[in-house]
C-alpha cells in the first residue's frame, strides 16, 4: 500500500498488480475453501467409498469385498483424511472436476453447457438495469424533487423491499398466470427469458437509480461542473464532458456490490423459473447429493464473481485517474 | 439489546432529523417482529404441528386469527413458531460473526504490517464466495441440519464486521485519546473498554440489527427453493412455498409469511437509511 515511486507508469503498474494479485489470491482461496467442503461432503455421503467406485467400474454383481479392497488399496482411500484431502485439492488444481455421480458426463462439459445459459440471463438483466435504471438516475439527479424522481425513488424502495424470490414469484403469477403473456417457466419459448431477467434487472435497476442519482447530484454540484458551465458550455456539453465521467466512478463501484445480488439472485430465480443455468444446476445437484455437480458449478459460479469483480477493478481504475497515481488508498 | 438502543441516537447526531425518525422507525419494526418471535409462541399456545384434518384451510377467525393450512395446523401458531426459529438462528449466526469479525478487525489496526495483510487477505478469501452460495454449500454438507445453515450464516457474516471495525477503529486508534492512555501506562483490555467498545458501538448496534435481517432473508430464500430446512419445521421460506399453490383459494395464508418479511426487510432498510440530498 505504501506507494513511494513517484513515476506515474510505475505506479499504474503497482497498481494493476495489486487488483490482479488480490483477485488471484481470492481464485486460490475459492478452490481451496469450495474443494474442502465438497470434500467433506463426499465424505459424508453413505455407504462405503471403495464399494461404490468398484461397482462403478465393474458392475454392482461383481462386486465383492476382495474388490473393493483392491480399489482401496489402489486410489489409496484407506490414507488418513489430510492426506486424501490433499489430493482432492491436487485434482482442483488441476483442473480435475470428475464425472457427475448422476449424468455420468465430464463435469466441465456439464458447467461449461450452463454457464452459457447463465450468462445469457446475467447480460439480460444487466441491460434491463442499464436502461432503466441508467436514465432515471441521471435525470433524477439533474431534477431532484421532481415527479420522475419522486417516482424513481417511490419505485426504487418497493423493488428493494421485495426480495427476488418473491419477486419471481409475483411475476409469475401476474404476467405468466393471469395474464398467459410469457411461459411461467423452463427454456422452451423465445419469450422465456423475459420474466427471469426482469426478475433480477428490476431489483438491480432500482439499486443502479438510486445510486446513479447520488452520483449525479454530487458531479453537478461541483466545481468543475460549475466551471464548465461557467465557461460558456451548454448544460448537455457540461454533461457530457465533464459530468458523465466523474458520476461514473460510483455508479461501476456499484455494480462490483450487485454482483452478489446477481449471483444470488441467479441460483434462487434460476431454480424458481427453472431456468437451464448453473444455479439451477447447483440447486439440483445439491438435491441429487451429486457432489461432482456441487464442486464444479460452485467453482464456477465463484469464479464468474470474482471475475466480474475484476473487470470493475479494472473499470474503475481506467475512470479514475486518482487511484492509478496512488495518490488515494 | 440494550446497547443497540443506546446506539442509534448516538449514531444519528451526525445525521438529519428526519433520517434519525426513519432508523428509529426501523428499529421499532424490527423490535416488534423480535417481540412477536420471543412471546408469539407463548402467548399463542397452540402446537405448531398439531393437525385437525376436518378444518382444513379456514379462513381467519377467532379460533385461529390467521387462518389454517392444508392440515388444518394453526398458521399464526406455526407463523410465530418459523419466526422465532429463523430470527433465533440468525441471531446467533450474526452475534458468533460479530464477535471474532470485530476482534480481527480491531487486531489488524492495532498490529497492523504483516498482521493486517493477511487478515485482509482472510477477508478477501471469504469474500470469493458469494455469501448465499456459501451458506448453500453448508447447507448442502448436512441437509436440513441447523448447525450446517449456522456455520455457513456466520462464515459469510464475519466478513462486514471485520471491515467495519477496521475502517471504524482505525481514527481511535490513531487519536490523541489512545495515545494518552498508552502513555499512562493502561494495557489493550482498557483501551478496548473504554475506547474502542463506546466508539464502535453505534455502528455495530445497526450492523448486527442489518445482518440479522440478512441472516433471514437467506433463510426463506434457501427454504423456499427447497435447500435449507425442510418441512415439516415451521419456516418462513418453506411456509410460502407451501401456500403458495392456494394463493387463489385462501390468499390470506400466502400473506402472513409474506408480510413478516417484508415488515423485516422494511425496518432493515430504514435502519440503514441514509442521508438522501433533498
Amino acid at each position: 500500500m505504501n506507494n513511494l515511486t513517484n513515476d506515474k507508469a510505475g505506479a499504474t503498474a503497482t497498481a494493476w498488480t495489486g487488483i490482479l494479485l488480490r483477485r488471484c489470491m481470492q481464485i486460490v482461496a475459492l478452490g481451496l475453501l469450495v474443494g474442502t467442503v465438497c470434500f467433506f461432503m463426499a465424505r459424508f455421503l453413505p455407504g462405503d467409498m471403495a464399494t461404490r467406485i468398484a461397482a462403478g467400474r465393474y458392475g454392482y454383481d461383481l462386486v465383492n469385498n476382495a474388490a473393493a479392497d483392491a480399489v482401496r488399496a489402489e486410489l489409496g482411500l484407506d490414507r488418513p483424511t489430510w492426506l486424501a484431502l490433499l489430493q482432492w485439492w491436487g485434482q482442483i488444481a488441476r483442473f480435475d472436476l470428475g464425472t457427475s455421480l448422476v449424468t455420468g458426463n465430464a463435469v466441465w462439459r456439464e458447467v461449461a453447457h450452463q454457464l452459457g445459459a447463465t450468462v445469457d440471463l446475467a447480460v439480460a438483466s444487466m441491460l434491463i438495469a442499464v436502461t432503466a435504471g441508467l436514465p432515471l438516475g441521471i435525470w433524477s439527479g439533474l431534477h431532484p424533487g421532481g415527479w420522475i424522481d419522486r417516482l424513481t425513488l417511490a419505485s426504487a424502495v418497493l423493488l428493494r423491499a421485495i426480495p427476488s424470490f418473491l419477486l419471481a414469484v409475483l411475476l409469475m403469477v401476474l404476467v405468466a398466470v393471469q395474464l398467459g403473456a410469457l411461459p411461467v417457466a423452463g427454456d422452451d419459448h423465445a419469450g422465456s427469458l423475459l420474466l427471469p431477467a426482469l426478475t433480477l434487472g428490476l431489483g438491480l435497476a432500482a439499486g443502479l437509480a438510486r445510486v446513479t442519482r447520488a452520483a449525479m447530484r454530487e458531479a453537478a454540484a461541483s466545481p468543475s461542473f460549475e466551471f464548465a458551465r461557467t465557461k460558456g458550455l451548454s448544460d448537455r456539453q457540461a454533461l457530457v464532458r465533464h459530468g458523465l465521467r466523474q458520476a461514473a466512478t460510483p455508479v461501476v463501484a456499484y455494480l462490483g456490490v450487485q454482483a452478489v445480488f446477481l449471483v444470488e439472485g441467479a441460483v434462487v430465480v434460476e431454480t424458481l423459473f427453472a431456468w437451464p443455468g448453473i444455479g439451477h444446476a447447483l440447486v439440483h445437484a445439491v438435491f441429487g447429493r451429486d457432489v461432482p455437480m456441487i464442486q464444479g458449478t460452485a467453482l464456477c459460479m465463484g469464479g464468474v464473481f470474482v471475475t466480474f469483480n475484476l473487470l470493475v477493478d479494472a473499470a474503475c481504475l481506467a475512470l479514475d485517474p486518482r487511484r492509478r497515481t496512488g495518490s488515494t488508498a | 439489546m440494550n446497547a443497540n438502543l443506546m446506539g442509534i441516537p448516538a449514531l444519528a447526531r451526525h445525521a438529519s432529523r428526519r433520517v434519525a425518525v426513519r432508523r428509529r422507525a426501523g428499529f421499532a419494526i424490527l423490535a416488534l417482529v423480535a417481540v412477536f418471535a420471543l412471546a408469539g409462541p407463548f402467548a399463542i399456545g397452540i402446537d405448531p404441528a398439531r393437525q385437525t384434518l376436518a378444518d382444513t384451510l379456514m379462513p381467519p377467525g377467532a379460533a385461529h386469527w390467521l387462518g389454517t393450512d392444508l392440515f388444518g395446523r394453526s398458521v399464526l401458531a406455526r407463523l410465530a413458531h418459523a419466526a422465532r426459529l429463523s430470527l433465533g438462528l440468525a441471531c446467533v449466526a450474526a452475534l458468533s460473526a460479530a464477535v471474532p469479525g470485530v476482534l480481527l478487525g480491531v487486531l489488524a489496526n492495532w498490529r497492523g504490517g504483516r498482521v493486517e495483510r493477511a487478515l485482509v487477505m482472510l477477508a478477501d478469501a471469504v469474500l470469493s464466495v458469494p455469501g448465499l452460495l456459501l451458506v448453500l454449500l453448508f447447507a448442502a454438507l448436512a441437509p436440513g441440519r441447523y448447525w450446517a445453515l449456522y456455520i455457513g450464516l456466520s462464515l459469510s457474516l464475519w466478513v462486514e464486521y471485520f471491515r467495519v471495525a477496521r475502517v471504524a477503529s482505525r481514527p481511535v486508534l490513531a487519536g490523541d485519546a489512545v495515545q494518552a492512555s498508552r502513555l499512562l501506562g493502561f494495557g489493550a483490555a482498557y483501551i478496548l473498554r473504554r475506547h474502542l467498545v463506546p466508539a464502535l458501538a453505534p455502528v455495530l448496534g445497526t450492523l448486527l440489527a442489518f445482518s440479522t435481517a440478512q441472516a433471514v432473508l437467506a433463510l426463506a430464500a434457501l427454504g423456499f427453493i427447497g435447500v435449507g430446512l425442510q418441512s415439516p419445521t415451521p419456516e418462513l421460506g418453506l411456509m410460502m412455498i407451501e401456500f403458495l399453490p392456494h394463493y387463489e383459494e385462501a390468499p390470506w395464508l400466502i400473506a402472513a409469511p409474506v408480510s413478516l418479511l417484508m415488515l423485516l426487510v422494511l425496518g432493515m432498510m430504514l435502519l440503514v437509511a441514509e442521508e438522501d440530498a433533498p
